[in-house]
């Protein structure tokens, strides 16, 4: 799109005989043209994220009733809570958990379809899919109703075994499994269909050079497949890290955090304490976490993938 | 090392007959090569005795075993592919190495024996590079490294030289060529390209439609073509098919090509295609370095005819020219300094003793 525009304003230039040249020549300058087709997506991106992020900082250093600047005084307060410290470590569980099995899943579920012929693949991605296209409000309602634990589902069946009834959201142990549960099963198509694509990508012949070379269906994945996706992994990781990391809805819905706070994940927790509790720069100090840990997170894997963009 | 048979080999796609069952004897140390039109079946063919296509029926044998049923892995083959599928992840060195280390090869071997082909190769200062910082040649020579560390009974060519522009492909059609004499591996090697199989073939087995057309050396499809098909196939520019029939003229058998064109046949041709019947549809195969310009002394069955030539290449070496005969399109090659020019008229000479008649039907060479 661009290099059409500059084309035209070059050939408006050279038939133009350079009358009121400045500002024509301003407007054909590549980069002119290129930051006033991004503007649009620069003032969004302002608008609706560095402004909140900027605000949210100036927030964290008021103090509860929003009237004084106390400096640093809220992050160390939640320094001492242990509460804060239960979040951390629940939301690092939570998001390597959910993520490692979205990413296990996703492909291992990807090479089935993939080896599915044609029309049949199309009918199984589309279906596939569908936990990730349901707004997870909803479709977590629906998990709400299967984790009941004296009418569910889950708990019915489980009857016909001698097994339970489990008390999916009462205990912390089945409350947090039960929460990644219900992350993985909304994450995977993701997966899924990154690693679609990624596997449709890898060329046919070198699975036959390994074939040849002699290799089994395992040392191809290992020596071929996983080394050319090893990009699209790196990145979905990150991308599904911190949406993980972040979500907010899921936890919200079936447990609110419960029991004791043991599910609690930075989002909700700092929902709160600064919505619920009224303590605005508290929570905003505790959104505020999760930028360095997430941070740390993409500059080891992107790292990574610029390294190895020069190879393949 | 080892001979390679294949036994009414047949592949079927659904209803369709890719490969119609073949029958193929390739020696040990042979270079054959499977040469045809695109779709003709050559590269399935080739996969089916890599184990990368099943058969549908028949039967592929390697060093005299059957091996239908055979995983590609353990039939000890080594293929070269069009576009050379080098593991883009690996080094030179590791791309080579690869079918040994999951063999589990010594080290110290693995490592003499790409040493070894990197040097056959003329690679071994690439050896540490990845496949993207190399050149289309240089990967050539890396996926025909990567074959020759095997050691395996069999090479398999897949089109490789393909992707290489003309130039390149020269070269590297020479590198092949010293490549099998030095190791001598058995080796089937398929292209579209009849240049490519005439210089590097023990054998050509010309293939269309899913048929074996023919099998020769290069000479022999060249010189003696069974059918029209190969008789078109090989050679550059390709035979001329001029429509012609036989006549008896005072006990002499001549060959009318048009109302004003007719010349009598040599006597060993005459005695060939004496018992014919006379109205049968024939046409005449010549190639075009058999129709040059007219000399004082013409050899006896070299016959002459005026014509109006339409167009003229010069080539340097050689001219080609171009004429009509009764509307058939017609290519000749005259020496360049024989003033052939666009438009003009000239006296061309036709070495009948080279000539071939085909039916016109059938496509069988008489």
């Amino acid at each position: 799109m661009a290099d059409v525009v500059v084309e035209r304003g070059r050939i408006a230039r050279a038939t133009g005989a350079r009358k009121g040249s400045s500002l024509r020549n301003v407007l054909g300058r590549k980069s002119t043209v290129a930051f006033l087709l991004t503007l649009p997506l620069i003032l969004l991106i302002g608008l609706l994220v560095l402004y909140p992020a900027f605000f949210s900082l100036y927030l964290a250093t008021l103090n509860k009733a929003m009237t004084k600047f106390v400096g640093l005084s809220n992050f160390t307060f939640l320094f001492k809570r242990e509460t804060f410290w239960m979040v951390v470590k629940q939301s690092c569980i939570f998001a390597i958990t959910a993520v490692i099995f979205k990413a296990l899943i996703g492909f291992i579920v990807a090479h089935f379809v993939h080896n599915i012929p044609g029309k049949k693949q199309r009918k199984w991605r589309g279906m596939l899919l569908v936990p990730w296209v349901i707004p997870p409000a909803m479709s977590t309602l629906a998990w709400l109703w299967l984790f009941d634990p004296s009418y569910s589902a889950f708990n019915y069946t489980l009857s016909f075994f001698g097994v339970g009834p489990i008390p999916w959201l009462g205990e912390t142990f089945w409350a947090r499994f039960s929460i990644i549960l219900v992350n993985v099963w909304y994450g995977a198509p993701f997966f899924l269909i990154m690693y679609l694509a990624a596997l449709k990508s890898v060329p046919d012949q070198l699975y036959e050079a390994a074939a040849i070379d002699g290799a089994n269906w395992w040392q191809k994945i290992w020596y071929v497949t996983l080394p050319m996706m090893r990009n699209i992994i790196a990145i979905t990781t990150l991308f599904s890290l911190i949406v993980t990391f972040a979500n907010f809805d899921i936890v919200r819905i079936l447990t609110s955090g419960g029991p004791l706070d043991t599910t609690h994940l930075f989002a909700t927790w700092a929902f709160q304490v600064g919505i619920q509790s009224s303590d605005i720069p508290l929570g905003a100090c505790v959104s505020l976490f999760m930028v360095p840990i997430l941070a740390v997170a993409a500059i080891f894997i992107l790292r990574d993938v610029t390294k190895r963009g020069n190879e393949a | 090392m080892a001979d390679v048979a294949l036994r009414k080999v047949v592949k079927r796609y659904d209803d369709v007959e890719a490969v119609r069952g073949i029958d193929l004897d390739i020696a040990d140390h042979e270079f054959i090569v499977l040469v045809g039109p695109s779709g003709c079946g050559k590269s399935t063919t080739l996969r089916m005795i890599a184990g990368l296509e099943d058969i549908s029926d028949g039967d592929i044998m390697i060093g005299g075993d059957i091996v239908n049923d055979v995983p590609p892995k353990d039939r000890d083959i080594a293929m070269v592919f069009q576009n050379y599928a080098l593991y883009p992840h690996m080094t030179v060195a590791e791309n080579m190495s690869f079918g040994l280390r999951l063999k589990h090869y010594p080290k110290a071997e693995i490592k003499a024996r790409v040493t070894e082909a990197a040097r056959l190769l003329d690679i071994t200062d690439l050896i540490d590079r990845k496949p993207k910082q190399l050149s289309g040649g240089q990967r050539q020579r890396v996926a025909m490294g990567r074959a020759i560390v095997r050691n395996p009974k069999v090479f398999l060519f897949d089109e490789p030289l393909s992707n290489l522009d003309a130039k390149l492909r020269v070269q590297m059609r020479i590198e092949i060529k010293k490549v099998h004499q030095k190791v001598r591996t058995t080796t089937v090697y398929v292209t579209h390209d009849q240049v490519e199989a005439m210089t590097l073939a023990d054998r050509v087995v010309v293939m269309n439609k899913g048929c074996i057309e023919q099998i020769g050396t290069p000479n022999e499809l060249y010189h003696k073509p069974a059918t029209r098909f190969v008789a078109g196939f090989i050679g550059s520019p390709a035979m001329n098919f001029i429509p012609c029939r036989l006549e008896d003229v005072g006990g002499t058998l001549q060959l009318r090509l048009t109302d004003r064109i007719a010349f009598p046949l040599p006597p060993a041709r005459a005695a060939r295609y004496n018992a014919l019947p006379r109205t049968e549809k024939l046409l005449l195969g010549i190639r075009p370095e058999h129709l040059t310009e007219s000399h004082a002394h013409l050899a006896p069955g070299v016959e002459t005819f005026d014509t109006v030539l339409d167009v003229t290449e010069p080539m340097g070496m050689e001219t080609l020219v171009y004429f009509g005969l009764d509307g058939t399109p017609v290519c000749g090659r005259v020496d360049p300094n024989a003033g052939a020019k666009d438009g003009a008229p000239m006296r061309l000479a036709m070495d009948l003793n080279n000539m071939h008649l085909l039916n016109e039907e059938t496509g069988v060479v008489l």
